[in-house]
């Protein structure tokens, strides 16, 4: 080995402790870079290639009722490959053992044949045989939910009528890789996908000859508009609903947002790191190059070239970060496979198989490696312009200079300790500057990997018990006349219960439209508020509809404003409406109107599509066996279950995360203040050693030493703190989607616990450097000239 | 000796050096005419400040004049870029500092194979180190020496090379009589054995006596040249 090389070891091994925290920083800004690109590459690509092999669809539309022969029509649209029309109805379910009333979604298959778009992956049991009308594939994500086997039975209401139903299989499709009815939240366990034969299907809702879904694939260069509109216009006299791309199929949409969320973080989080590593490289590669003056001017002197010189020392470098790279890859390959197994809870593929592109690792290297030798170059560049005479000389004593406190003559305040910690901040401002910011981004980082708990349990808070106040919500089959709610009165166990009516609509201003629904509300109900952005109450207006604020926003309206609301059901009226207000939800992006003005809009008589009920908690069981056999109640949507699943899975993710990034920040919190306090230990060594000799006590040197850094630490957490707000904000940002927003709620035991773990990582470093102080050799310290 | 038929190895006409410092300039040295010859023994003497470190620093290529002509046989050192310089420094000059100059994380064996490594025609480190008497000290570290030792391993890391000039800035500075003494015994040693040109700065006039030539600079100038009749050995000095 080269001379220079067994110095290189050896001066790395005398600083290994700073090298290993600076390989820390590096390691977690890749692993978390790595992990999480990974991560989102393995779900991008599971879902290409699933989506591929079982011919997902690419447009989708709902309608009331087309008879079959539409469907040829359909196939000849120009820009259509292959279209496929199915029936397909949501029920309500009885499973043995489960108290509560379960909603499913009876799809038909074809003469009980496998469907050619959408196709679905048998995962255990076998295929319905054709003819079998009560055979039954079931969702894989619902049957482990909710524990069901091949061989197992459930009872079904269609359309009134109870089916006894046999599950022959476990299946997944491509439409439910995320699978829920709405909302923002995975429902599992209240919500099934079952196949069954379409005939069956069709003969419990009178649908003979006729469907309701069709699914489409385009042309390879099909433009999707023009076919969206040709096929709105075929279905509009069948009660068509509006055809969508992609883009708006739920469960594509959930993913899409999940692996742009990936995305986002995967960027923000490891710069940060990788930032913080590039900050301590330059300041340890400083500090040594300017320790080692003398070494360098002999180096030179003995007729070592510059080039050689700057190598060695941005080996110095380069040797932390391929140590750096080394354990971030490491990290990152078992962080992607834990959270691409992770999203195995949510989305459900045939197959999630965690892979690793090489690009992603040496994407991560090349950025480090970049990041490294840019923090190393302006410093690698002094050991070239050192002239070797002059690095002959000893280095001139640093120059001191009185503080601003005691030009402004208040210096008399201080002791004269404080006034030696006072001063060596002001003597390297800069340093102590960075310092003080690398502090600030580690309890940034904590606080922005941490308050997505205090996010996620304010958005149910607001959304389940500000906005939705029901305990249960019961859908019918087709609009009812108002008087049904005096039944549901009387139902046992229901408290108080609360009609509204939703029309599936298109909404146009201009030249942009959006299809969803516009939910009529009574005046005074108690169970569904509508908030404002200060989440006040908004009272329903007499006249025209509420909005909310995102929708109004996608359709380019304000109050005052007036929308062509198309309804897509009964009488499909068209009326031009106000907009009277907006309304701050949370999820989803629908209107609102008084539920009498709303009927009268649409022409249509008292009628309502769903009540909302408040349950005695004592009562639920009779509620929900009765609500089980009702005949008229398509689905009924129980909040507690939808909730409980969700709010166990996301505590263990956001634990999960939460402990990740706590540790990674600590290794940044760590990497800065223990280097630091290192680097001002080297420089004053001879200061503190000559103090001790003076009589100074140990502990009154080490304050002078870790003042410093205590000091560094307090001006950095109020600092930190405005710093997490403002990741969180942009994060937030980032996160933000048609479909729900996330809210910024940072709770103050979020700051307390981000500076609690910087304070214990400060305190924890500080140990360290103190017992080196104590440890401090004075003769050594004092014979060695610096 | 003849100089009439000695080459000259070191040539240096007006030689002027000015440090800038702000506004203040300082003229370390001020129009230094010098010839020095193949396998001469010079002693530079002169008060603290007279441009003495300068002019070694020159003539060993590690800094450039302000303005003069600065030889080494048809090397124009005041004229030689960077590269040209360590080149020259690397191939021909072996340095011994005041305050040693090892690298404190290299033994000493490793400190003498530092410059071995990058030579041309080098002696073998464990040949250099017992020219300096130091063949059982090997392995250890320069923090593990005394000051005198870490002096011989400076010596012996600069004659690895087999310099052609040895150039050393007070090399008994630092040192006791008797260390010194030893110190300065291994250099007339090499400077006899190998024919290297050898100029070493003092402050000691005793160790003059060494010399073939013994300059006296003042104030940035050479005050006067002695030649001695007879050179001592060291071990005839006495200070
Ligand atoms: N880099 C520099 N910048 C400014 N002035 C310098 C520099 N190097 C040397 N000098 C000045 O040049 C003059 C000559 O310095 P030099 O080091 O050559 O003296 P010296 O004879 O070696 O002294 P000493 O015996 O104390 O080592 C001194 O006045 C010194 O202050
Ligand atoms: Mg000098």
């Amino acid at each position: 080995m080269k001379m220079l090389d067994v110095k290189l070891l050896r001066d790395l091994s005398r600083m290994k402790g700073q090298a290993v925290t600076i390989a820390l920083v590096v390691a977690s800004g890749i692993g978390g870079f790595i992990g999480m690109l990974t991560a989102y590459d393995s779900l991008h690509g599971s879902r290409q290639s699933y989506y591929e092999s079982t011919r997902f669809a690419d447009l989708f539309s709902g309608v009331k009722r087309a008879p079959e022969s539409l469907a040829e029509p359909i196939v000849q649209l120009p820009g259509v490959s292959d279209a496929e029309t199915t029936t397909l109805f949501d029920v309500t379910l009885d499973i043995p053992n489960v108290a509560e009333p379960v909603t499913g979604r009876m799809i038909g298959l074809t003469d009980g044949r496998p469907p050619r778009l959408n196709r679905l992956t048998l995962r255990r049991g076998r295929w319905i045989e054709p003819g079998e009308r009560n055979e039954v594939l079931v969702s894989e994500g619902f049957a482990t939910a909710r524990g069901l086997q091949p061989g197992d039975r459930l009872a079904a209401l269609l359309n009134g009528k109870r089916e006894d139903l046999r599950i022959v299989g476990v299946a997944l499709s491509p439409e439910y890789i995320y699978a829920n009815r709405g909302g923002a939240f995975p429902d599992d366990k209240g919500f099934g996908i079952f196949w069954m034969e379409r005939d069956g299907v069709e003969a419990a809702f009178n649908m003979k000859g006729a469907f309701n879904s069709v699914t489409l694939r385009l042309a390879p260069h099909a433009r999707a508009p023009a076919v969206i509109s040709a096929l709105d216009r075929l279905l509009a006299p069948y009660g068509g609903l509006g055809a969508y791309g992609r883009e708006d199929q739920i469960s594509h949409r959930i993913l899409d947002q999940e692996l742009n969320q990936l995305k986002v973080n995967a960027t923000v989080f490891p710069s940060i790191f990788l930032g913080v590593a590039a900050f301590l490289l330059n300041v340890v590669l400083a500090r040594q190059i300017s320790t080692q003056r003398e070494q360098i001017a002999a180096l030179k002197a003995l007729g070592y070239a510059d080039r050689t010189i700057a190598l060695h020392y941005l080996k110095f470098v380069l040797v932390i970060v391929l140590a750096g790279i080394a354990g971030g890859i490491g990290i990152g390959v078992w962080l992607g496979h834990y959270m691409t197994g992770m999203y195995t809870t949510f989305f459900h593929f045939p197959q999630l198989t965690y892979r690793i592109q090489p690009w992603i690792p040496l994407l991560a290297a090349a950025i480090s490696l970049t990041a490294g030798v840019a923090a190393a170059l302006q410093t690698v560049r002094r050991v070239a312009s050192l002239p070797p005479a002059e690095a002959m000389r000893p280095p001139a004593p640093a120059t001191f200079r009185r503080m601003i406190l005691e030009r402004l003559g208040w210096a008399h305040l201080l002791s004269s300790q404080t006034r030696m910690v006072v001063r060596t901040l002001e003597r390297r401002p800069l340093r102590a500057a960075l310092t003080t910011f690398g502090i600030a981004s580690s309890i940034a980082i904590i606080i922005g990997g941490t308050f997505w708990g205090d996010a996620v349990e304010e958005l149910i808070r607001v959304q389940f018990d500000e906005i939705q106040r029901e305990d249960a919500d019961i859908t019918f089959v087709e609009p009812l006349s108002e008087a049904v709610r005096y039944e549901i009165d009387e139902i046992p166990g229901v408290l108080y219960a609360e009609p509204s009516r939703s029309v599936p609509v298109r909404l146009r201003a201009g030249h942009r439209s959006y299809r969803t629904a516009v939910m009529g509300l009574p005046q005074e109900g108690e169970l569904r508020q509508l908030l404002d952005a200060d989440r006040h109450p908004i009272p329903l207006p007499p006249d025209g509809l509420l909005l909310t604020d995102r929708l109004a926003a996608r359709l380019g309206v304000k109050p005052g404003d007036r929308i062509e609301v198309e309804s897509l059901e009964g009488k499909r009226t068209r009326r031009t409406l106000l907009v009277a207000g907006l309304v701050n939800d949370l999820v989803g992006m629908v209107g609102y109107m008084e539920i009498g003005v709303l009927n009268r809009a649409m022409g249509e008589g008292n009628l309502i599509s769903s009540v909302a009920v408040r349950v005695d908690r004592a009562g639920v069981d009779l509620f929900n066996a009765r609500l089980k056999e009702t005949p008229a109640v398509a689905t009924v949507g129980m909040k507690r279950t939808a909730l409980e699943t969700f709010e166990k899975e996301s505590a263990r993710n956001i634990f999960f995360f939460t402990t990740i990034v706590t540790i990674f920040a600590g290794a940044i919190a760590v990497g800065v203040v223990y280097n630091s306090a290192r680097i001002a230990l080297a420089e004053r060594a001879w200061e503190l050693a000559s103090l001790r000799v003076l009589g100074f006590t140990r502990g009154e040197v080490s304050a002078l030493l870790l003042g410093e850094l205590a000091a560094e630490l307090i001006l950095a957490i109020p600092f930190g703190l405005w710093l997490g707000y403002l990741l969180a904000l942009g994060l937030v940002r980032s996160a933000h989607s048609e479909n729900f927003i996330i809210p910024m709620v940072i709770t103050p035991r979020t700051y307390a616990y981000a500076v609690l773990a910087i304070l214990i990582a400060g305190v924890v470093s500080a140990l360290i450097v103190r017992n080196r102080i104590d440890h401090l050799d004075l003769v050594g310290v004092l014979k060695t000239r610096e | 000796m003849n100089e009439l038929i000695q080459t000259t190895v070191f040539y240096a006409r007006g030689l002027a050096k000015i440090y800038r410092m702000g506004e203040v300039e300082v003229h370390a040295l001020r129009g230094v005419d010098l010839d020095i010859y193949e396998g001469e023994f010079i002693v530079l003497l002169g008060p603290s400040g007279s441009g003495k470190s300068t002019l070694l620093n020159i003539l060993g290529g590690l800094d450039t004049p302000t303005s003069g002509e600065a030889r080494w046989r048809n090397h124009d050192l005041g004229r030689a870029d960077e590269r040209g310089l360590t080149q020259y420094r690397r191939e021909h000059v072996g340095f011994v500092f005041q305050f040693y100059n090892l690298i404190p994380s290299l033994t000493v064996r490793e400190n003498v194979t530092l410059v071995t490594e990058i030579a041309e025609h080098p002696l073998k480190p464990e040949e250099a180190l017992r020219r300096v008497g130091l063949e059982h000290r090997l392995d250890h570290f320069p923090s593990q020496l005394s000051g005198g030792e870490q002096q011989r391993v400076a010596i012996a890391r600069a004659i690895a090379k087999r310099p052609e000039v040895l150039l050393c800035d007070e090399p008994t500075g630092a040192l006791d009589y008797e260390t010194g003494k030893v110190v300065l015994e291994v250099i007339a040693r090499i400077n006899q054995e190998f024919g290297t040109t050898a100029v070493v700065i003092t402050h000691n006039a005793a160790i003059a006596g060494m010399a073939d030539r013994v300059m006296h600079l003042a104030d940035g100038q050479i005050a006067s040249i002695e030649k001695n009749a007879r050179k001592l050995t060291p071990g005839e000095l006495r200070w």
